[in-house]
């Protein structure tokens, strides 16, 4: 693969070049954001610990929002990186869009382009390459049977517009999510971050197999009903992950798909631990969102319970008549922290007493939106204790709970640590971003199959 | 602008590597999204790159790239073969040509007018228009009308003589209403999509179904929820298409069996001794991999290895006969499979994935069905899916219930959810639709794999009625 710095040099050097290029064509009334992202990574996909697939994955993405008196539209392209060629491309569609966009009504809530400021933020790491990546990860594993997926390299994503803003933000960086068998029962870990330490990784192999020794002991079926809940902090991840689908978004207030409403409209309570913000000083994911807005370094979302503001984006500000807070368009949270709280590492087992230890969940989804309800499963390793002492792994089962009881009455206590975890999202391009989150006690977990 | 010339790539570096493919993958997509009568987005995407694929020493692996010159293949055709070098001592699995055949020749989906002919202010009168049909109350307080055009063109060649291309003509619609009172929010949903051309924006029943959309969600608003308890339920095809993508086509996907997925999507409750053996359903269960039916979203002529795809039972009268697995999982696993190595883009590799997998009808009539349940509900339009990674516990939501009782339709009910296990459930069913019933849906997002891939599937399916289901409805 190429340098980070040979990626990311050139890849700044084509925004540059096809935004200016595009700014100096713009005709009167007409004004333009131009967007990069794009990466330039190895995937190596690993099942029983050998290699089933290695794909080289250099990409870039042009595109651009295009408004011409009150209109709106966006257009991208797959960029060849060759900066002559990427202006035709980026010419015509210009010339495409200046066709269509008097076709289209005025937008009456669209946000004008301003001037959002510079930022440059580039992170340099040092990744495992050439002969050493695959024979490392391959000879730690091979007394295991290791399923899951590297990726590592270079991710760069910038705006520029026509009012003189310009963002970049890039890093090198790699994660290896994977997950360790023992026939049936697995248990799971992360290793990510900018520089490959192979004492880390190794650190994070054992770890995984001390906690698959345990599944090992006979599996615990479980009949359904409530149990007391130790929810790990990767649990609490897969519970938070509901959050991008509209509990946290005024839009989605106003259009009737939050499932939080009845807490805005203060007709039900959210524990006095609870508490969520967005907070950038995580370092995950950069501040500007998709019109170059910088958001605060830290926003309290929900304080000790209560809904402090849900995330607003300029174009819902507009169109409610109410004060934005520099939310993403889709007024999901970009890097989210669940506060932490007085429950000691050491005395999590002995607070849990008899119930259940869960370190995974999977497949979570509304099963009653206005309830705040959800229903998923449990996955890997997932633990049955008795009085504080870890008995047996369990049979998985089906969980439906509601946010309201489990993050209200039923929270019991929130651990002093939290777990950040990292974005490992792959869908066309390697994600930024992840979020830090605690552990949880809580009263009732309510199983229904 | 595209400057690369396929014959003279292969040309090039076929004599550095044990075997070579190049797949060239081209879609542009239009995207229009009006909210409230006001158009909320409109976007255009030319997403194109290309897959170069090496075998060395018997390990095939991969390297995409944007950058087509002819300097961007070479660096590309280098990084695969190097990485796969490394990789070939802990390979996973020998592999050779013979996952790569040498196929030969063109599928064109099928359409009158192809979609580069629909104008901007056609497509924008009618999501208006639709917009403005599903505000039937003040009480609808939002209404959602979207679609997605997309031309998709595919062109592999390969060191041993493969030379094929596929050109796919794409439309996904999608309409909803959201009402809301000083109780409740309830919200109904309609679309598809399908492989058509430019005319299936003209189609009239649109604006009926629209209109028929808002008065359900109206009527949802002064329902009940939806009774608990164990009955049976009558499913309609636009939640047979779930049921049947998420319990039968993730578990049979031999990839998931082989383990690859354990990590993500997860494994499955299927294993390569339960085909010719297991009774996955009962005797009127009959499923098909279907890669040819006219119009649905998921046909094509080709996987993207080039293995020509044909028709295959894979369950018959409720036996597992067959699995979903490619070239790659039947060497393998050592079982049938059918052409289903697909990827979503040029920057993927191909894996094991659904087509059309459809449920083949029966003999029942809609109305014999509803007089054969003394006490059950019809289920319609999924809103909610979860099960688990081994594709056995699941519970799916609809946004319409409406009650039998007696035999007979009665009122309609708000939040419907049930649950169960796989195999049970399948064993359970008891009355098939006949061809009247059927009804095809696709979906753009199965997702899945390591790196990630989201792609199109289609499942047809007749009404089917099961016994013995746990339902049980909302809070308030
Ligand atoms: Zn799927």
């Amino acid at each position: 693969m190429m340098s980070f710095d040979l990626y990311n040099d050139e890849s700044r050097e084509l925004l540059k070049f096809i935004s200016e290029a595009l700014f100096q064509d713009l005709h009167q009334g007409e004004s333009l954001t131009v967007h990069f992202r794009g990466e330039d990574t190895t995937y190596v996909r690993w099942n029983q610990s050998k290699v089933r697939q290695n794909t080289s994955v250099l990409q870039r993405n042009l595109s651009f929002e295009y408004h011409y008196n009150g209109r709106r539209l966006s257009k991208s392209f797959t960029a060849q990186g060759v900066l002559e060629w990427d202006l035709i491309t980026a010419r015509e569609m210009l010339s495409e869009a200046r066709k269509e966009a008097p076709l289209l009504p005025v937008d009456p809530f669209l946000v004008e382009f301003t001037n959002h400021g510079t930022s440059v933020s580039e992170y340099r790491g040092s990744l495992l390459s050439g002969e050493d990546l695959i024979h490392q990860i391959a000879v730690s594993a091979q007394e295991v049977d290791l399923a899951g997926l590297y990726a590592g390299g270079s991710i760069a994503t910038g705006n520029r517009n026509s009012s003189g803003q310009n963002h970049w933000f890039a890093n090198e960086s790699f994660f290896m999510d994977f997950s360790l068998y023992n026939q049936q029962l697995a248990a799971k870990s992360c290793y990510s971050g900018f520089h490959w330490d192979q004492n880390k990784f190794n650190d994070s192999l054992a770890l995984a197999r001390r906690q698959l020794e345990v599944m090992n002991r006979p599996r615990k079926k479980l009949t359904p009903g409530n149990y007391r809940a130790y929810l790990a902090p990767s649990a609490i991840s897969e519970i938070a992950s509901m959050f991008a689908w509209g509990p946290l978004s005024y839009r989605a207030y106003k259009n009737g798909a939050n499932a939080l409403k009845k807490l805005q409209d203060k007709e039900r309570k959210l524990s006095p631990q609870f508490s969520i913000s967005e907070n950038f000083h995580l370092g995950l994911t950069p501040r500007f969102n998709d019109l170059g807005e910088l958001a605060p370094e830290k926003m309290q979302i929900i304080e000790h319970g209560e809904l402090k503001q849900l995330l607003v984006s300029s174009r819902s500000a507009k169109e409610y008549g109410i004060a934005g807070n520099y939310a993403s368009s889709s007024e999901a949270p970009r890097s989210l922290e669940i506060a932490a709280g007085g429950l000691s590492k050491s005395h999590v087992l002995k607070e849990l007493g008899t119930g259940l230890y869960l370190s995974n969940l999977h497949y979570i989804n509304w099963s009653d939106l206005q309830n705040a309800r959800i229903t998923g499963m449990t996955r890997y390793a997932c633990l049955w204790v008795e009085d504080g002492e870890i008995v047996a792994p369990i049979e998985d089962m089906r969980f439906d709970v509601s946010l309201f009881d489990i993050f209200g009455d039923s929270l019991l206590a929130i651990t002093d640590f939290q777990e950040v975890d990292p974005s490992v999202d792959t869908y066309f391009q390697r994600a930024l971003g992840g979020r830090k989150l605690p552990g949880m006690l809580i009263k009732d977990f309510n199983f229904t199959l | 602008m595209t400057h690369f010339n396929f014959e003279s790539s292969i040309a090039k570096f076929k004599d550095q590597a044990d075997w070579m493919g190049l797949r060239f993958y081209r879609e542009k997509s239009h995207d229009y999204f009006v909210r409230n009568e006001r158009l909320e987005s409109c976007q255009t995407n030319l997403d194109q790159g290309i897959m170069i694929e090496v075998v060395v020493n018997g390990h095939l692996g991969y390297a995409a790239t944007s950058d087509m010159t002819s300097d961007g293949i070479k660096q590309a055709f280098l990084r695969a073969k190097s990485l796969s070098q490394q990789a070939a001592p802990f390979k996973a699995a020998e592999f050779s040509n013979a996952q790569r055949p040498p196929s030969r020749g063109k599928f064109q989906s099928p359409y009158l007018h192809r979609l580069n002919t629909l104008t901007t202010d056609e497509i924008m009168s009618v999501l208006l228009k639709a917009s403005q049909t599903l505000k039937r109350s003040d009480s609808i307080v939002s209404r959602y009308a979207a679609t997605e055009v997309k031309e998709t063109q595919i062109q592999y060649i390969s060191s041993s003589g493969a030379q094929w291309e596929q050109d796919f003509q794409l439309v996904t619609t999608q309409f909803q209403a959201t009402a809301q009172n000083a109780k409740d929010i309830q919200t109904r949903t309609f679309g598809n999509s399908l492989q058509a051309g430019a005319e299936i924006l003209q189609d009239p029943k649109l604006f009926e179904q629209c209109i028929m959309t808002a008065e359900e969600a109206l009527e949802l608003l002064e329902a009940e929820n939806c009774p608990t308890g164990v009955m049976d339920v009558l499913i309609a095809p636009d939640q047979m298409n779930l049921q049947i993508h998420e319990s039968i086509g993730h578990p049979l996907e031999l990839d998931r069996i082989l383990g690859d997925e354990r990590n993500y999507a997860g494994w499955s409750l299927i294993n390569q001794t339960h085909f010719g053996k297991l009774q996955f359903g009962s005797k009127l269960l009959n499923v098909v991999f279907d890669p040819h039916q006219e119009n649905e979203f998921a046909s094509y002529g080709f996987d993207d290895t080039g293995n020509p795809a044909t028709y295959e039972f894979l369950i018959k009268d409720g036996l597992l006969l067959r699995g979903l697995g490619s070239l790659e999982s039947q060497k393998r696993l050592g079982v049938p499979g059918v052409a289903n190595a697909r990827a979503s883009s040029w920057n993927r590799a191909p894996i094991d994935r659904m087509a059309n997998i459809n449920l083949v009808p029966g003999s029942s009539s809609v109305e014999e069905m509803i007089s054969s349940v003394q006490y059950g509900v019809l289920l319609k339009s999924n809103k909610s899916w979860s099960i688990d990674d081994y594709r056995n516990k699941f519970q799916f939501g609809c946004e319409y219930g409406q009650l039998i009782e007696n035999g007979k339709l009665t009122r309609a009910v708000k939040n419907p959810n049930y649950r169960g296990k796989t195999l049970e459930f399948w064993n359970n069913l008891k009355a098939v639709g006949n061809p009247k019933t059927y009804e095809t849906y696709g979906s753009p997002y199965c997702g899945k794999g390591e790196p990630s891939q989201i792609i199109r599937v289609g499942h047809g399916s007749p009404y089917c009625l099961f016994s013995h289901v746990e339902v049980f409805g909302g809070l308030s």
